[in-house]
């Protein structure tokens, strides 16, 4: 939070010239749940990909599929499309 | 020197959006307001003014419109009333909020249901909130100086807010007044050309109007705050300003006979000129009695009314809308919340007066005033009172 403006520095109606500079809002920060992949059970096909709204989820180097925590806001879409039920939530607390 | 006119204050409106050299007008008609807009077509029509009227299918595409093009450094006007200002309330905090600088002329008129043409400040004060600039004027050559006046505010890059023009609705709109209009060379000293800092501009592009997420929205509201706030200081050199331009002085209060009045009303708009008439006469009859008219309602103006009022005896808030279910008068109950933290307050008995049209007479103004002074005498201060009203 510290990084955020004050009000103080904000340009009157907060006009906004530099692109794709919504990337710096972290809204993971409202998730509850994250998805986490068992990857005895994962073929890799990618659906989570497709149906993830936030567009978060992406292959790793072994070509597995994660979500990115900044954006991912635990919906949990991607657990319920997963073909091969590889995917299951876990509360953020724990 | 500018000329004296006879002049329809509406036509007047017009005339000095025009002499503002308005960019872009958007605007749907509603009585009163429509004298206004339909001399703005005229005028664009006739090719007298170099302007676009872009014509919409209400007060909410109106307002839309107003705001895209103030957003692309258009110098932009418009005007409504009542039920059409209703309709606008969702766009004039996304105006407000934006920091678009554009001015509206508000022909005040009340709220349906029952439907109403009449004067009265209902509808603008259920619009007080949306972080404008709002001015009450009380006639015909006050609310053309204060179109011109408004641009200069508004588009001041300290203050970058819209601004309403308040006026009532027939009371003033369909009123033929003298009118000194001024001359171009004075409109050019008093107001520079509109100079955005940031525009829509395919060359150089912005975003107007991101998302807020909760990190920051709180931020967007204490900065806008502030600004309509600090707006006031700019709102008084302006009118300093105008002063020197055109000989007619300006400020957040006007005082009508209150070196020594222990008694004094608080009014807005039109009705002030009524009771100032009334003030005259109960001089005549030894009388220590005056008026103090509220022009500034946004930013309120705080310090002002706490000094000119807080050493009376008694003050008779004039309220011309009524806060259904609530403490009254909403100008009473701001008043209030100036005189607060001063160790000796005056009573305040308050009126609600003028609703949907009913005529405020000289009469009125007396029997307010003897309600006041039994008060002073120390009769107990009765609950606000709706005048006139039949049981």
């Amino acid at each position: 939070m510290s990084s955020l403006p004050g009000y103080k520095a904000l340009p009157p109606g907060c006009p906004v010239q530099e692109p794709l500079s919504a990337h710096r809002n972290h809204t993971g920060s409202w998730r509850s749940e994250r998805p986490i992949w068992n990857h005895d059970l994962c073929v890799q096909c990618g659906v989570c990909d497709m149906f993830c709204p936030e567009a978060c989820i992406g292959q790793n180097d072994q070509g597995y599929y994660e979500a990115n925590l900044d954006y991912c806001k635990g919906c949990g879409i991607c657990m319920q499309e997963c073909p091969t039920q590889c995917i299951s939530m876990k509360q953020e607390e724990e | 020197m500018g000329t004296r006119k006879g002049m329809e204050v509406s036509i007047g409106i017009a005339e000095a959006a025009m002499m503002a050299d308005v960019d872009v007008v958007s605007a749907y008609p509603i009585t009163p307001q429509t004298h206004v807009v339909e001399h703005l077509s005229e005028l664009v029509a006739d090719g007298v003014l170099d302007a676009e009227f872009v014509p919409v299918e209400s007060e909410h595409s109106a307002m839309s419109a107003c705001c895209g093009s103030v957003a692309a450094g258009a110098r932009t006007f418009t005007a409504t009333s009542s039920q059409g200002l209703a309709l606008m309330h969702e766009i004039l905090f996304i105006a407000s909020g934006m920091r678009l600088p554009m001015v509206m002329a508000v022909a005040n008129r009340s709220l349906s249901a029952p439907i109403s043409i009449w004067n009265d400040h209902g509808d603008v004060m259920a619009n007080r909130d949306t972080g404008w600039i709002q001015v009450f004027v009380e006639n015909g050559q006050e609310a053309f100086d204060h179109i011109i006046w408004s641009y200069r505010v508004a588009e001041d890059h300290g203050v970058l807010l819209p601004i309403m023009v308040n006026f009532d609705g027939f009371i003033l709109s369909h009123v033929v007044e003298p009118i000194e209009v001024w001359s171009p060379e004075e409109v050019k000293q008093f107001l520079p050309p509109y100079d955005p800092p940031y525009r829509l501009d395919v060359d150089n592009p912005w975003t107007f109007g991101p998302v807020g997420i909760p990190d920051i929205y709180l931020e967007t509201r204490a900065a806008h705050n502030e600004a309509l706030i600090d707006s006031q200081k700019v709102m008084e050199k302006a009118w300093d300003e105008l002063h020197e331009v055109v000989g007619r002085k300006y400020a957040a209060l006007e005082c009508y006979k209150t070196d020594d009045a222990d008694i004094v009303f608080l009014t807005m708009g039109g009705i002030s000129e009524t009771c100032m008439t009334s003030v005259d006469q109960m001089r005549d009859q030894g009388k220590k009695v005056g008026v103090i008219r509220l022009r500034m309602w946004r930013p309120f103006p705080f310090a002002e009314v706490a000094k000119e009022l807080g050493g009376r005896k008694v003050v008779l808030a004039v309220d011309r809308c009524l806060s259904t279910g609530g403490p009254g008068g909403p100008v009473a109950s701001e008043i209030k919340a100036a005189l607060y933290h001063l160790d000796k307050r005056p009573h305040v008995v308050e009126f609600i007066a003028g609703l949907g049209g009913r005529d405020v007479t000289i009469g009125n103004f007396m029997e307010m005033y003897d309600k006041g002074a039994a008060v002073a005498a120390g009769a107990a201060l009765p609950p606000y009172e709706l005048v006139g009203v039949r049981e």
